[in-house]
């Protein structure tokens, strides 16, 4: 219809101006959004059929002009294709705006209706695609470490575990792409399953907000997306390269998207990670090297009102853990802590030798969801899990290739949930979770039992609704409830077994006693409430969040079952099988300032939490292989505050300044000690330069001050030696660190970006308290990294 | 930038997506329902198989007495504490030849862990240390296949009557060659010490 409109018009014009046709049109194409430049874009002059595209500032010029109006059709591969008319008169300049704007498929996610938000009463902190890519070659933990408030509990600088406001392992869910992982997440030093570069978005909620997700995030959840599907006839794909100086090695991403305005899409993405033995400033970390793949497949179909989607992912990393960190008893650690450098120190190599870790998870997942009238959206997702962790130690003898922890973890997960619009302003949506898990450890190992064979059974049920009052006010609330049911078998020294005191109050558990081993079977059972409540207030350029989360979590089967040496942190835990479920009380509140030239939130938070598993050392213990030093948990009350805050200040049109300062205090109630292992206060400064007009180019040099923890529990002990007595120092927090990175990105042509990544500029030699390795070495020195991202 | 258009799956259209619905429901209905499968059955007992439960030092002197050094400690990690015991007194300026045994006694028979020591010489090494004040002096008597001393087989030397305690370290993956315990790093697989008496 148009076109025969323009093609009439095209007539009329040639007729009425066919004199003067030495005209020229200067254009600029922007976003209406952001004003941004709209590289690439085709622009066809409708009466004439001449076509031309945009160049890297988004301008275009065509030349032989008549005196006329013309219809101009533009067009863009992430906009809607819009047409213009254009008096021409003489020489004309003319700015042209595409809304920058897609009809997205969305994550079929539940909430995806109206809004992404999980949560309107908290604030919820994004990670960008932009940023996610300046991670390529990093982790899951790495690209979350960039959000105020956000740590990590590290071993080494492979394995990254997220920590929310100081709290991590179950008190940190991560959603991925829906599904909430299953992935040991118990250990320390196990981190998330998940490939960064799979991530579209990467959202933090603090706290237990989100209750959809589940009732138990005290710290908070992680939610992993993948990119949106555009709803159009496309097929576009990126692949990233980068290769780094420390580690001598690099990461290839590729992804492939083949989309269509019918709703039928297909996606997929792979990786492939490889380095080999990270440097400290002054000397080799000797097998630190990691060797991670990945590959993950969707395939989709979307009407709008009902759709399916199937998703399959593979996660495959083996990781070297730092070689002179696997030491024997507390002699041992005496030598370790003392010696300034490591005690062993080979020559580069990429072979990843024990102590190693190779984590594989599978992830399948089955998703659809249809809108019926008078009741809502309803979804219903199936998703499997796998997760195979195998940890190899250095062993002696036939057992030299063997691994000392295999152990597998099954989890299948349904999900019923409704959302619905009962009105204008009240939304609602009523859910139902049923979950079966499986924990096998596979006894060929020959090593007794880390974590136990057991079955858990859960069901939940949550319902949250929000309240629009009016413009300005929103209320939420939400309930959910969990109940879980875990039959356990687990073998127990009998040693251990009377020493607690076990044979007196469960000697009924008892189904098997073989040798010095103890058969128990114990059924245990938790009942967990969870609560939200909260409001969002809007006036001018300023927003007030508040909320209050009550959450409960039932420990894990490492705070209930560990019983033994911990190798990895040359210590022995001891776990209760008594303990009864973590309760959170937890009130945040955050104020954001959109304006125009500064942006800012502040985030404070208090949480307290009743009956909080702690691990604390208690004692040493004797064995043959010299003394150890006993971690128990033990069940306390906590109380944690703390204060994020991040501001942005446009400082010229082209240079701005971004702050992030990051505090967190916790102390146990009981015996009046500050918490183990809570994040030191934090600074991180950037500034940021860009310049959309010459390769968009961006350079940031940041600053990342991390001050000295100097709250701490002494955990320090002694150990008798053959000639002295020596005090372990295990608890000093070492010395606050000044870091300096520069990111220099620019657009050498529309759809090639280079990135030149320094992190350590200064190559400065520093140990961070919460890197489990900080014992025995420093951490990583200067990197650059060399990143090339091709868009097609 | 490119676009491809991409006409061939329009004609996927409402009945294609009907029956992949119900085959989907009725995938995952499966799926579910072979999860749900339950087995009670009763995990296989581990013992660990590298424990060393056992340390037996053995000292002869020519006229064929002996000093015997044991430590058990059959629960590995566990509570109870290592027992020690230590059979006869060494005599004053006397020469023994020592010999020290490594076993897992939670295997029935014992494993003989010395074997897989001495198979690996080149991983292991042990060490004798002494209290300040005990007049003993110890010399490698065996070495691995790169000339480093082992330790399972050594001469112990007494001088004037003293007392102390004498430490038997058994390292995995030390640094060899060393200046000693200190700065041989490794991962501590023993360390047993024994009060014995030189009269």
């Amino acid at each position: 219809m148009r076109l025969f409109a323009l093609l009439l018009l095209l007539c009329c014009s040639m007729q009425s101006y066919s004199q003067d046709c030495n005209n020229t049109l200067y254009g600029s194409l922007l976003d209406i959004h952001d004003g941004s430049v709209l590289t690439g874009a085709t622009v066809i002059v409708a009466q004439t059929g001449v076509g031309v595209l945009t160049d890297l500032d988004g301008n275009f010029v065509i030349s032989n002009l008549c005196s006329a109006t013309y219809q101009l059709q533009i067009s863009h591969p992430s906009c809607s294709t819009k047409a213009f008319s254009v008096l021409i008169k003489d020489d004309t300049q003319k700015t042209f705006k595409l809304e920058h704007h897609l009809e997205s498929l969305n994550e079929i996610i539940v909430s995806g209706k109206k809004t992404n938000r999980a949560t309107k009463s908290i604030y919820e902190n994004l990670v960008d695609q932009q940023t996610i890519t300046t991670f390529s070659s990093g982790s899951l933990g790495d690209a979350l470490n960039s959000i105020s408030g956000v740590s990590s509990l590290n071993t080494g600088n492979t394995v990254v575990k997220p920590m929310i406001n100081g709290l991590h392992s179950s008190r940190v869910l991560i959603i991925n792409n829906g599904v909430q992982m299953q992935d040991q997440e118990w250990g320390a030093e196990h981190a998330p399953s998940i490939d960064i570069n799979a991530v579209g978005t990467l959202k933090v909620i603090k706290g237990a907000g989100a209750l959809q997700y589940g009732g138990n995030a005290i710290g908070g959840v992680v939610i992993a997306s993948a990119p949106k599907v555009p709803l159009l006839d496309s097929l576009y794909g990126k692949t990233i390269l980068s290769g780094s100086s420390n580690g001598l090695g690099g990461t290839v991403s590729s992804s492939l998207t083949r989309s269509n305005q019918n709703g039928f899409y297909t996606a997929v993405q792979g990786s492939l990670k490889r380095y080999g033995d990270f440097n400290a400033p002054n000397y080799n970390l000797s097998n630190t090297g990691v060797f991670e793949r990945n590959i993950a497949a969707t395939i989709g179909f979307n009407r709008i009102d009902y759709g399916v989607e199937a998703y399959y992912s593979l996660f495959k990393n083996e990781i070297g853990i730092l070689r002179a960190s696997h030491i024997g008893g507390a002699e041992d650690q005496v030598q370790a802590i003392a010696s300034p450098v490591p005690s062993i120190i080979n020559d580069f190599t990429y072979n990843i030798d024990a102590p190693r870790q190779d984590v594989t998870h599978h992830l399948a997942r089955i998703k659809g969801f249809k809108n019926i009238e008078n009741i809502g959206l309803i979804s219903l997702q199936y998703d499997y899990q796998q997760n195979n962790r195998l940890e190899f130690d250095v062993r002696r003898g036939s057992n030299k290739d063997k691994a000392s922890v295999d152990l597998v973890l099954d989890t299948q997960t349904l999900t019923i949930d409704v959302a619905s619009d009962i009105s204008e302003k009240l939304t609602t949506k009523f859910g139902i979770v049923g979950s079966l898990q499986t924990n096998y450890a596979n006894p060929e190992t020959g090593v007794r039992r880390l974590i136990p064979d057991y079955d858990k059974y859960s069901i939940a049920g949550f319902a949250s609704g929000n309240y629009d009052i009016n413009q300005k006010w929103v209320l939420e609330a939400g309930f959910r409830f969990d109940y879980t049911h875990m039959n356990v078998f687990k073998f127990y020294r009998r040693s251990f077994w009377q020493d607690r005191g076990y044979d007196n109050q469960f000697s009924d558990l008892v189904v098997e006693e073989i040798g010095n081993q103890l058969l128990v079977n114990p059924k245990l059972d938790f009942y967990n409430p969870s609560f939200t409540i909260g409001s969002k207030y809007s006036f001018g350029l300023y927003k007030l969040f508040a909320n209050y989360s009550l959450s409960s979590r039932a420990p894990n089967a490492s705070e209930q079952f560990s019983e033994g040496l911990h190798h990895s942190a040359s210590r022995i835990e001891l776990g209760d099988l008594q303990f009864t479920s973590e309760t959170a009380h937890k009130i945040s509140l955050t104020l954001q300032k959109i304006g125009e030239r500064v942006n800012f939130t502040i985030t404070p938070f208090a949480t307290k939490i009743d009956d909080f598993i702690l691990i604390e050392p208690t004692g040493i213990r004797q064995t043959i292989r010299g003394n150890f030093q006993v971690w128990e948990y033990r069940q306390t009350q906590a109380q944690m505050y703390g204060l994020d805050l991040d501001a942005n200040l446009s400082l010229t049109d082209n240079v701005r300044f971004v702050h992030q300062f990051s505090l967190v205090k916790g102390y146990d109630k009981t015996s009046n000690e500050p918490l183990i292992s809570m994040p030191a206060a934090n600074t991180l400064n950037s500034l940021v330069y860009t310049n959309p007009n010459f390769n968009n180019i961006s350079i940031a040099i940041q600053s990342n001050y991390v001050f000295r923890q100097n709250e701490f529990p002494n955990t320090n002990f002694e150990v008798v030696l053959p000639d002295s007595i020596q005090t372990v120092d295990i608890s000093t927090p070492p010395s606050g660190y000044h870091l300096l990175n520069l990111n220099i990105t620019a657009a050498i042509r529309p759809d090639m970006q280079v990135g030149l990544y320094v992190n350590n500029l200064l190559n400065t030699s520093y140990r961070n308290y919460l890197n489990r390795l900080r014992y025995y070495a420093d951490d990583v020195g200067r990197n650059i990294t060399l990143q090339l991202k091709y868009n097609y | 930038m490119k676009i491809l258009q991409l006409n061939s799956i329009t004609n996927f259209k409402f009945q294609t997506m009907k029956t992949m619905k119900n085959i989907s429901f009725y995938a995952l209905l499966s799926i579910a329902m072979i999860g749900c499968s339950d087995d009670d059955s009763a995990p296989e007992v581990i013992n660990d198989e590298e424990l060393i439960t056992t340390v037996i030092l053995t000292l002869t002197q020519e006229s064929g007495d002996q000093v015997v050094l044991t430590t058990v400690d059959l629960d590995g990690d566990g509570p109870d504490e290592p027992v020690t015991t230590v059979v006869g007194n060494f005599t004053e300026n006397t020469q023994y030849q020592g010999a020290v045994r490594f076993l897992n006694e939670t295997e029935t028979p014992a494993e003989e862990i010395t074997e897989e020591v001495l198979e690996e010489a080149d991983e292991h090494q042990v060490f004798y240390t002494t209290t300040d004040g005990l007049n003993i002096e110890t010399q490698y008597e065996d070495e691995d296949s790169q000339g480093n001393p082992l330790g399972l087989q050594i001469t112990l030397t007494t001088g004037a009557a003293s007392q102390g305690s004498l430490t038997v370290t058994l390292r995995h993956e030390p640094v060899k060659p060393n200046d000693g315990l200190d700065s041989a790093g490794g991962e501590t697989d023993i360390a047993t010490s024994f009060d014995v008496t030189i009269e």
